[in-house]
């Protein structure tokens, strides 16, 4: 479903601030497939997000999704195979305009916008049902400016966005990050809810080792700009944290970095 | 007092011709979240434009969309440098507006001033017509007060269904979040441009209907809009917007604004009897008191109910 292959990604080059973010990584996805990404700060993982979803060009290598290479298209036109979840959950939606307005947006996502009416009166039904499933009783707030939200309905909400057109692609960045426990822990049960009626293929971008054995049927660990570890299958359910440190101190090559991933 | 009153009439009819270039800037500034400069050369395009086509012998209305198309030209060039050449808005707004300097002269036949005559040409308003409806000489409808009034009031329920598709959705949505935007699909430049392109289609047929209604087109006129637009919207969103939440009502509060600023001008000129030369320092004055309210408010009035939960 997604191919990315060697993929190579410099910020600031030519600087001394020069960070060769992606260094020739390679990841292959199956259709269906709902990986979880942990590693350190700097270690790509947001920067290969990026990359597949279009907001940075590659220097190197290509990225295909569907079979369709998607290396050159820009980002708004990438967007009709990709549904995705920012890490702040001020960055999905659009603050000063209503709930329904930010879903009819997003249901036109990959179609292109005339003069129609930009939302009708059989979406605001689909979009009532839909909402129910947050379980956040915005189906009954609907004309509210998501603006007055908060961070946790917000990202539901670009949640229930990202996959109102059901996407080839899902992409979360570390979508309940900034949020506290208990809603995290809400949205990221959407989340599997959602992933798995719709059999979305997902990568998913986490800090927390326990939510990336939890969740998902693969974990690929990133380090320096490439996947230096994928488990999947039965291998990932067994996977305790501990394990998960020493597969990754192995794969790095040294130990202190147990603890920077850790408090990362 | 009785020269303010009789001066009133006028500055109420300028006040709503500037209304519609203060709703063209309300796209950018507003709903876009860009500052387009354009529009102190764009105005002026409108007037030359619409002035020149009348003297070569063209319909009115011809004229008016003539003046239309080249008010969106101008965005569409500002357009093309913030997009295409990556030039920041307020730059790019910048260098339309100094390049439109020449090519609004060449449009006026490289003069300065372009009379228009009403006795020769079949103009929509003018304002001589504001004495002749005053001594009867004319039907009350005729009222440039009133043509200008009727063409707001087209202009925003035009507004209105347009950023209800989904295209105006689409423009909507790129200025509130681009980011959100691009990620749902939305070719962001392409909105930006075109809501340059509208934005500066409806400063020129401001413009336009100006030049109709003192008679004349001329180099400086649109000198100055940016803030006229600015205080416009700035005016009606302190006063009605606890009002006005409707995007319609919106508008029009946009063209309200305008409408009291330009009776609160009349007022200084009238009262004070302040040489008319002063009007744009006073015009920068007045915006920036109209700007600095909503700081100072925050700032050194801290709200009732905050203080209710501290006691």
């Amino acid at each position: 479903m997604l191919d990315i292959q060697n993929v190579f990604k410099t910020f600031n080059a030519g600087t001394v601030n020069e960070k060769v973010a992606l260094k020739g990584l390679n990841l292959h996805l199956n259709e269906g497939d709902f990986v979880t990404v942990i590693g350190g700060n700097g270690a790509g993982k947001s920067t290969m997000l990026n990359c597949v979803a279009g907001v940075y060009p590659v220097e190197e290598g290509t990225i295909s999704i569907g079979g369709v290479d998607v290396t050159g298209m820009p980002e708004h036109k990438r967007a009709q195979f990709i549904g995705r979840v920012f890490q702040d959950p001020m960055m999905g939606t659009a603050a000063t305009m209503q709930i329904e307005e930010n879903l009819a947006l997003a249901a036109r996502r990959g179609k292109s916008r005339f003069l129609r009416s930009g939302i009708t009166k059989e979406e605001r039904e689909v979009y009532r049902e839909e909402l129910k499933i947050l379980g956040l009783g915005l189906e009954d707030r609907m004309t509210a400016k998501v603006g007055l939200l908060s961070g946790g309905q917000r990202q539901a909400l670009t949640l229930l966005m990202a996959t109102l057109q059901k996407p080839q692609l899902l992409l979360l960045d570390e979508h309940t990050a900034a949020l506290d426990p208990k809603t995290a822990a809400k949205v990221l049960e959407v989340t599997q809810k959602i992933v798995e009626q719709d059999h979305l293929t997902t990568l998913m971008i986490t800090h927390n080792m326990r939510d990336a054995i939890a969740y998902g049927n693969r974990l690929v660990m990133m380090y320096d700009g490439h996947v230096v570890v994928d488990v999947s299958g039965e291998e990932k359910k067994n996977l305790t944290v501990e394990q998960l440190l020493n597969l990754f101190s192995r794969a790095s090559g040294s130990d202190e970095v147990n603890d920077k991933l850790l408090l990362a | 007092m009785a020269s303010f009153l009789n001066a009133l009439p006028g500055a109420v009819t300028q006040g709503l011709i500037w209304g519609i270039m203060a709703i063209g800037l309300f796209i950018t500034y507003k709903l876009l979240d860009l500052s387009d400069l354009t529009v102190d050369g764009s105005f002026c395009t409108g007037g030359a434009v619409c002035v020149m086509m009348m003297a070569a012998g063209f319909n009115v209305w011809i004229a008016l969309l003539a003046a239309v198309a080249a008010g969106m030209l101008a965005g569409l060039v500002t357009g093309f440098f913030h997009t295409k050449c990556g030039i920041p808005a307020i730059l790019a707004g910048i260098l339309t507006q100094l390049g439109l300097w020449s090519v609004n002269l060449a449009i006026m036949d490289m003069k300065a001033n372009q009379p228009l005559n009403v006795n020769k040409y079949n103009v929509v308003l003018s304002i001589r017509y504001l004495e002749e409806v005053q001594y009867g000489l004319r039907p009350i409808w005729e009222h440039p007060a009133l043509t200008v009034v009727l063409f707001t009031a087209v202009i925003i329920a035009i507004l209105y269904w347009f950023f209800g598709t989904e295209l105006g959705a689409s423009i909507r949505a790129t200025g509130a979040n681009s980011k959100m935007a691009r990620a749902q699909g939305i070719n962001t430049n392409f909105n930006k441009v075109l809501g340059l392109a509208i934005s500066n289609g409806l400063v020129a047929l401001s413009g336009a209907l100006l030049s109709q209604y003192q008679g004349f087109a001329e180099i400086n006129m649109g000198r100055g809009a940016i803030v006229i637009g600015l205080a416009s919207i700035i005016i009606g969103e302190v006063t009605f917007g606890k009002l006005f939440r409707n995007f319609g009502l919106r508008l029009l509060a946009v063209s309200l604004g305008a409408v009291i600023y330009y009776i609160v001008i009349q007022l200084v000129i009238s009262l004070l009897e302040i040489n008319t030369n002063y009007l744009k320092l006073i015009s920068a004055l007045i915006v920036a008191v109209f700007l600095a309210v909503p700081f100072w408010r925050k700032r050194y009035l801290p709200k009732k109910k905050k203080e209710g939960q501290h006691a």
